[in-house]
């Protein structure tokens, strides 16, 4: 019993050092947002800031920020419940009504999910510039859409292959065609994959860098480019700049600490397999 | 296949509606451009009107009662989707990266594999990068595997205070890399003598000098081996997430047998439990390697364009955008594909197998 007592005490100790580490970085951002500008020094970065809590510094990283995230909201929430609604549909198809080939096409679909973009990026730049969507944040949304069938799909497809089909048969017998069978007892049942497939899309469009670069101009950035732009300037207010970054990452933080659940399942049915 | 045919009046009015609706609303806009507020939304209201057409169409097959048909049917837009922006963009960067294009005009003109030759010989930036990934990718699966596979032993022991353990680990997965990268670039801050500051402050502090780095301004290769700490720690607590799943799968009853049988601790996670995770194992490192080998935004964070810890989508990046050698990029892209896609066909192929024989 000792001993079990021993190795528990072993295994805290592990763990509290690992968590130390995981939660360093959100202890110096909160640290150093609440610093006063005189405060932001080397020597006492790690020291808690003495003359009182500084607001201002988020006020100030606001006033930095508010456009692009503004940007980024206006970007993320139609992607997120568009592309829920089509990778519903599409799993939903893929997962109950197979017909010969549908692996292959969901098989390729899937490899969108893993391409670089960095491969697709030039025609893409050149197709957005064509049909004058380049530059603004229809086109991001649009783009972003289109990216993300492939893990909309998959998440669906997962969870209805879950369902039993019995389910479907009892509604045929009541004379519901396809899309009745999904309107009236598939879509009903699919709440907890919105609920992953919602906050897996808004998280990945809301941190997503490279098409947020490369296809808006500097009044339509999202948060990370705006956020990167400004840690890249030559004077860094490093208690603003945290501040900032703080702001950047609030909303899936909170989503992550809210709902967490999902957002784990969304992770999960990443690894491919449901 | 079209075995029966039901009329629905109704539904055919509908259908008739959209489809009108829709050709008159693509008709219009092939004439008039459409401006909201300033902004050119002329190709998303075609998107529109091509859909609200498409939606007519299909209610019209719907009436032919064939599941399969209507099923393609409705898959189709996501298909033709996937088919553009995947699959003929592939095929278009593919077709770049064999001609000349330099500068802001298209230029096709057919130059062979001359753009791989050019990257592959003489050309120290990307030999940098081939390096750097080949670093990154061994450091962060290794971390990643290590540290993730831990966690969740540690947090398999049925300890108190495992869901608060388990959300520490897991919540920098929800922050963006440019975040990431711009905390850990100041905790990894270089500095020494009286400027010293981030982790290495806390070192000195605590009298471990010798553990004071220069982190990822170490001379290279190695200095890249510390981008891997901000990628470990976003995405240790994911790998644990899929351990510990595949050890909730294995049943508690399996671990009873071995304990009956007199088999210690260790040797049930040796005998019963690692055996069975291979799988999980596999697909960990599937995507952490495929996330490795197209690595961008961290680095752009953290090393600032810094071309010591060059990447291939850097490259890609800034010789495609800032120096329009548009060829080279496309080649750069093409090359980080074929490595992506030498790593996950294989396993996605296996899949489908599997799948179809079930």
């Amino acid at each position: 019993m000792t001993r079990r007592v021993l190795t528990h005490t072993l295994f805290y100790i592990i763990l509290i050092i690992l968590a130390v580490f995981y939660l360093l970085p959100i202890y110096l951002m909160l640290l150093t947002s609440f610093k006063s500008f005189d405060q932001v020094d080397l020597k006492t970065m790690w020291s808690l800031p003495t003359n009182g809590l500084h607001i201002a510094n988020f006020i100030a990283g606001y006033k930095q920020l508010a456009p692009n995230i503004n940007n980024s909201l206006m970007m993320v929430i139609p992607e997120a419940i568009l592309s829920s609604l089509l990778g519903s549909l599409n799993g939903y198809l893929l997962a109950k009504w197979k017909f010969r080939g549908s692996n292959l096409v969901f098989t390729l679909i899937l490899f969108g999910m893993f391409i670089p973009y960095q491969s697709i990026l030039i025609p893409l730049v050149k197709f957005m510039q064509a049909i004058k969507l380049y530059g603004d944040i229809p086109g991001l949304v649009l783009v972003h859409i289109i990216y993300g069938i492939p893990i909309t799909t998959l998440i669906f497809r997962n969870y209805y292959a879950g369902i039993e089909t019995e389910i479907l048969d009892a509604g045929k017998i009541d004379g519901a065609g396809l899309m009745g069978l999904y309107r009236y007892i598939m879509f009903p049942l699919s709440a907890p994959s919105f609920a992953v497939v919602i906050i897996w899309q808004f998280t990945q469009a809301w941190n997503e860098f490279l098409f947020a670069v490369v296809l808006t101009n500097q009044s339509h950035w999202p948060v990370t480019v705006a956020l990167n732009n400004l840690a890249g300037s030559q004077l860094v207010q490093w208690n603003v700049l945290m501040a900032a970054t703080l702001l950047a990452a609030l909303p899936t933080l909170l989503l992550y600490l809210f709902l967490g659940r999902y957002f784990l399942r969304g992770l999960m049915a990443g690894a491919l397999k449901g | 296949m079209f075995r029966k045919f039901t009329l629905r009046v109704p539904r055919l009015i509908l259908a008739l509606a959209l489809i009108l609706l829709g050709a008159v609303c693509i008709f219009t806009l092939g004439k008039i451009h459409l401006i909201i507020a300033e902004k050119n939304l002329t190709s998303l209201g075609l998107l529109a009107g091509g859909l609200i057409f498409y939606i007519g169409i299909v209610l019209v097959i719907s009436m032919f009662e064939s599941e399969t048909v209507l099923s393609i049917a409705l898959l189709l837009p996501s298909m033709v989707a996937v088919a553009i922006f995947v699959y003929s963009f592939i095929g278009w960067s593919i077709r770049v990266s064999l001609s000349k294009w330099k500068g802001l005009n298209p230029d096709f003109t057919w130059v062979g594999l001359k753009q791989y030759y050019i990257l592959f010989h003489n050309n120290p930036r990307f030999v940098i990068d081939v390096r750097n990934t080949a670093v990154f990718t061994v450091g962060f699966i290794l971390g990643c595997l290590i540290l993730g596979l831990g966690l969740a032993i540690l947090l398999d022991q049925k300890l108190k205070g495992e869901a608060l353990f388990r959300g520490i680990f897991l919540f920098p997965m929800s922050i963006s890399f440019i975040a990431s990268g711009v905390v850990w670039g100041w905790l990894m801050n270089p500095a020494t003598g009286n400027r010293i500051t981030g982790i290495n402050l806390i070192f000195q502090t605590l009298g471990l000098k010798s553990f004071i780095s220069l982190w990822h301004s170490t001379p290279q290769p190695w200095g890249m081996a510390f981008t891997v700490i901000p990628a470990v720690w976003q995405l240790s607590g994911f790998t644990m997430a899929l351990y510990m799943g595949g050890m909730r799968s294995i049943s508690d009853d399996l671990r009873e047998a071995a304990r009956v049988d007199g088999a210690s601790e260790f040797q049930i996670y040796r005998y019963i439990i690692f055996p069975l995770l291979q799988p999980v194992t596999l697909s960990a490192v599937i995507i952490l390697a495929h996330m490795s080998l197209k690595i961008f935004d961290l680095i752009v964070a953290l090393g600032n364009k810094d071309i010591r810890l060059d990447v291939p989508g850097i490259y890609m990046w800034t010789t495609t955008f800032d120096g329009t050698n548009y060829a080279q990029g496309a080649a750069i892209g093409v090359l980080m594909l074929v490595s992506v896609a030498i790593l996950v066909v294989p396993y996605l192929v296996h899949n489908m197998r599997t799948e179809t024989q079930l």
